[in-house]
């Protein structure tokens, strides 16, 4: 035998974490990755309407992301999020109910695939405007610190996000204030059909903190190691009192888009490269590698979560649609606030 | 010699014919060149204008509005596309306290000949944040004009003239109806800014409307018809200035007015065709003058909510009769 495949085999051998965390981020990634290929399947059917942005490809970031930090953080995002929001602990009744935009999703079908909102979660929300969540992270730390807590608030924001100038506001502030948020930037390569070299000079997104002097670098986004590694020291560093850090992690959207877009600016070859390195395919082979679990144990998360997506589109068919006469709820927290007819 | 083209083509040959006339003319936003526009109104004009005048930017509203703006007061010509007026927000600064300010600012000495456009008004179940409609919004700031359209041959028209205008003039289209068809002449022509157009004439209420409640009003009128009311449809085209003269002249005939308006009711466009017409009809008017806006309240994404806040042809038909006091 080589000396190659030695290496290899010691290393697939050799895990470096424990099995319940490759299982969990396992699930989770499937979970996620499951749950959206049949909201895909539920768009073409026009039971979920309006924009839907799925994450498949990205799963890794949630799931290495979700062991890395507590609860009691705070997490704000884009309108990409349906994976976010379960792995904060959206079920996916309540997240496949509100693409449906029936009563019983998370925000009672006000929202729809781009706004979930979880407070018992400390989930602040998926945002629709492009950058707009960059500011609102930092608040959302500067409560934190305000109260005198160690929790963290993570703000995500795409490729794209990071060219509006609200970012550099809020990484001047946060920096100087030393607020505790993590800022992650989730490169998947491209704003819609704009990928991030026709957008700067500067394309190691993770160098604009250097401007504020934040401490900050590039991530692997494909597999949940690397990110749980790099959140981790990122919130040690946080919970310090440091103030923030910001992490690059590069990732890639295998759709679209949205449902709308057949995304011709890119080729086959680039997606089929980074459809090899799948975080699932990769993580269930080191798993069975690892001797982790066996190919029946794998089988038994597969139908475990094929179970509770479709338990979930089940849930979601059988929900009624909010009463359209409650479209006046909700829009002040003054109950009789008189409204224009 | 007229042929049927839809909405985003006869914004398309506008433009690109004023690009061919005047070469400050250029067009800067997300996704218009290389992708050929998120709704696919710039499609080709890469191709033939080249990357010096169809230009894409990063998601940066504010900065490409304000160097739109710069260019404007230096001599250029900015076509400014914002991929739906909710993301103009952003850009509000430039355009309020800058595009419209400028000429007033300089005494006179520099003008800001410039149009921001793209879609306004809600586009199906898209949300609080996807779903807001700014006629209003930008209608009440001196120094901007209003346009806001959905015919094809209304658009194509007053493209070009808003290009040529030498005022900052915000555009309003519609995401829903780019497919929108529509009646165009091949020969050039122009559209004035300011000139509202009668779509329908009639005789017993008139239904004073804009942007894509255009159609909601003509498809009332139709059905009033069959029941033996005769509705005139004026569509605005632009907001600001409005064309009062053709507002008042129709009440004058009919009587009767009601305000179609997607914006909210607040302090908006339909407020404004409500006093105007009581200042300057008060003795013509028969019954109070009634609005149907969207609901003063955030738009949510079921469809049950959307059905309910948006104004539709079974509202309309509901305020003529009550304008009418037929009781059906
Ligand atoms: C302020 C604003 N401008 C434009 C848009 C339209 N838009 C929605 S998503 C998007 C691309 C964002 O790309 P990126 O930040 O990289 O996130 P990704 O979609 O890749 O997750 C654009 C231009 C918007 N929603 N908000
Ligand atoms: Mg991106």
């Amino acid at each position: 035998m080589g000396k190659v495949a030695d290496k290899n085999k010691t290393k697939a051998s050799k895990p470096k974490y424990s099995k319940e965390l490759y299982l969990q981020w396992y699930e989770q990634m499937l979970l996620i990755r499951r749950f959206e290929e049949k909201a895909l399947m539920m768009y073409g059917q026009q039971k979920i309407r309006g924009f839907c942005h799925v994450y498949i490809g990205q799963e890794a970031i949630t799931a290495g992301m979700e062991t890395a930090l507590t609860k009691d953080d705070c997490i704000v995002t884009a309108y990409r999020q349906h994976g976010t929001a379960l792995g904060r602990g959206v079920t996916p009744k309540e997240a496949m109910a509100e693409l449906f935009g029936k009563e019983t999703g998370i925000v009672g079908g006000k929202g729809g695939s781009m706004h979930f909102f979880s407070k018992e979660n400390n989930y602040f929300g998926g945002n629709g405007i492009v950058g707009a969540q960059i500011p609102i992270g930092a608040g959302i730390g500067f409560a934190e610190k305000y109260r005198g807590t160690k929790n963290l608030c993570v703000t995500m924001f795409g490729d794209g996000a990071a060219r509006q100038g609200a970012l550099h506001e809020a990484f001047n502030m946060a920096m100087t204030w030393k607020l505790p948020v993590l800022f992650i930037c989730e490169n998947n390569g491209y704003a819609m059909g704009t990928s991030v070299e026709r957008t700067s000079n500067v394309i190691d997104l993770h160098r604009m903190g250097d401007g504020y002097g934040m401490p900050n670098e590039p991530v692997d986004g494909m597999q949940p190691e690397t990110v749980y590694e790099a959140i981790q020291k990122a919130a040690k560093h946080i919970r310090s009192g440091k103030g923030p850090y910001f992490l690059e992690i590069k990732t890639y959207r295998y759709k679209g888009h949205s449902v709308s877009d057949p995304a011709k600016y890119r080729t086959k070859d680039e997606l089929n490269d980074y459809k090899d390195k799948d975080p699932i395919k990769v993580t269930e082979k080191r798993i069975l590698d690892g001797k982790m679990a066996t190919e029946a144990d794998i089988k038994k998360i597969k139908d475990k979560i094929k179970k509770m997506v479709e338990e979930a589109v089940e849930f979601a068919e059988n929900s009624d649609y909010p009463d359209g006469s409650g479209l006046y709820e909700d829009n002040y927290v003054q109950t009789d606030y008189p409204y224009l007819e | 010699m007229a042929r049927e083209i839809a909405l985003r083509d006869a914004l398309r040959e506008g433009m690109s014919e004023e690009m061919r006339r005047d070469e400050d003319v250029f067009l800067m936003g997300e996704e218009v060149a290389q992708y050929n526009g998120a709704y696919k109104v710039s499609k080709g004009m890469l191709d033939e204008f080249g990357e010096k005048r169809v230009i894409d930017t990063p998601i940066a509203e504010l900065g490409f509005a304000g160097i739109g703006v710069g260019a404007a007061m230096n001599g250029l010509r900015p076509i400014i596309e914002f991929m739906t007026w909710n993301f103009a927000v952003l850009a509000f600064d430039q355009i309020i306290n800058n595009a419209a300010k400028t000429l007033s600012q300089s005494n006179g000495q520099f003008k800001c000949p410039i149009v921001f456009r793209g879609p306004s008004g809600s586009a199906g179940q898209l949300a609080q944040q996807h779903s807001q409609t700014f006629e209003s919004w930008m209608a009440n700031c001196p120094g901007l004009k209003v346009i806001s359209i959905v015919d094809p041959y209304d658009a194509k028209g007053l493209i070009k003239s808003a290009i040529r205008d030498d005022d900052p003039i915000c555009f309003m289209e519609s995401e829903m109806l780019y497919g929108h068809m529509g009646e165009v002449p091949e020969e050039e022509y122009l559209v004035p800014i300011g000139k509202a157009r009668v779509r329908r004439e009639g005789t017993d209420v008139t239904l004073v409307t804009y942007n894509k409640m255009v159609l909601v009003a003509e498809e009332a009128a139709k059905k009033l018809e069959a029941e033996g009311i005769s509705a005139e449809v004026i569509d605005l085209r632009t907001i600001r200035p409005m064309d009062h003269e053709t507002i008042i002249n129709s009440v004058k005939k009919t009587n009767r007015i009601i305000v179609i308006d997607e914006s909210w009711p607040f302090a908006g466009v339909s407020a404004e065709v409500a006093y105007i017409v009581q200042k300057h009809a008060f003795d013509y008017l028969d019954a109070p003058v009634i609005r149907i806006n969207a609901a003063d309240t955030n738009l949510p994404y079921a469809p049950t909510f959307v059905e309910e806040y948006l104004p539709n042809p079974d509202k309309v038909i509901k305020a003529v009769k009550e304008v009418m006091y037929v009781n059906r």
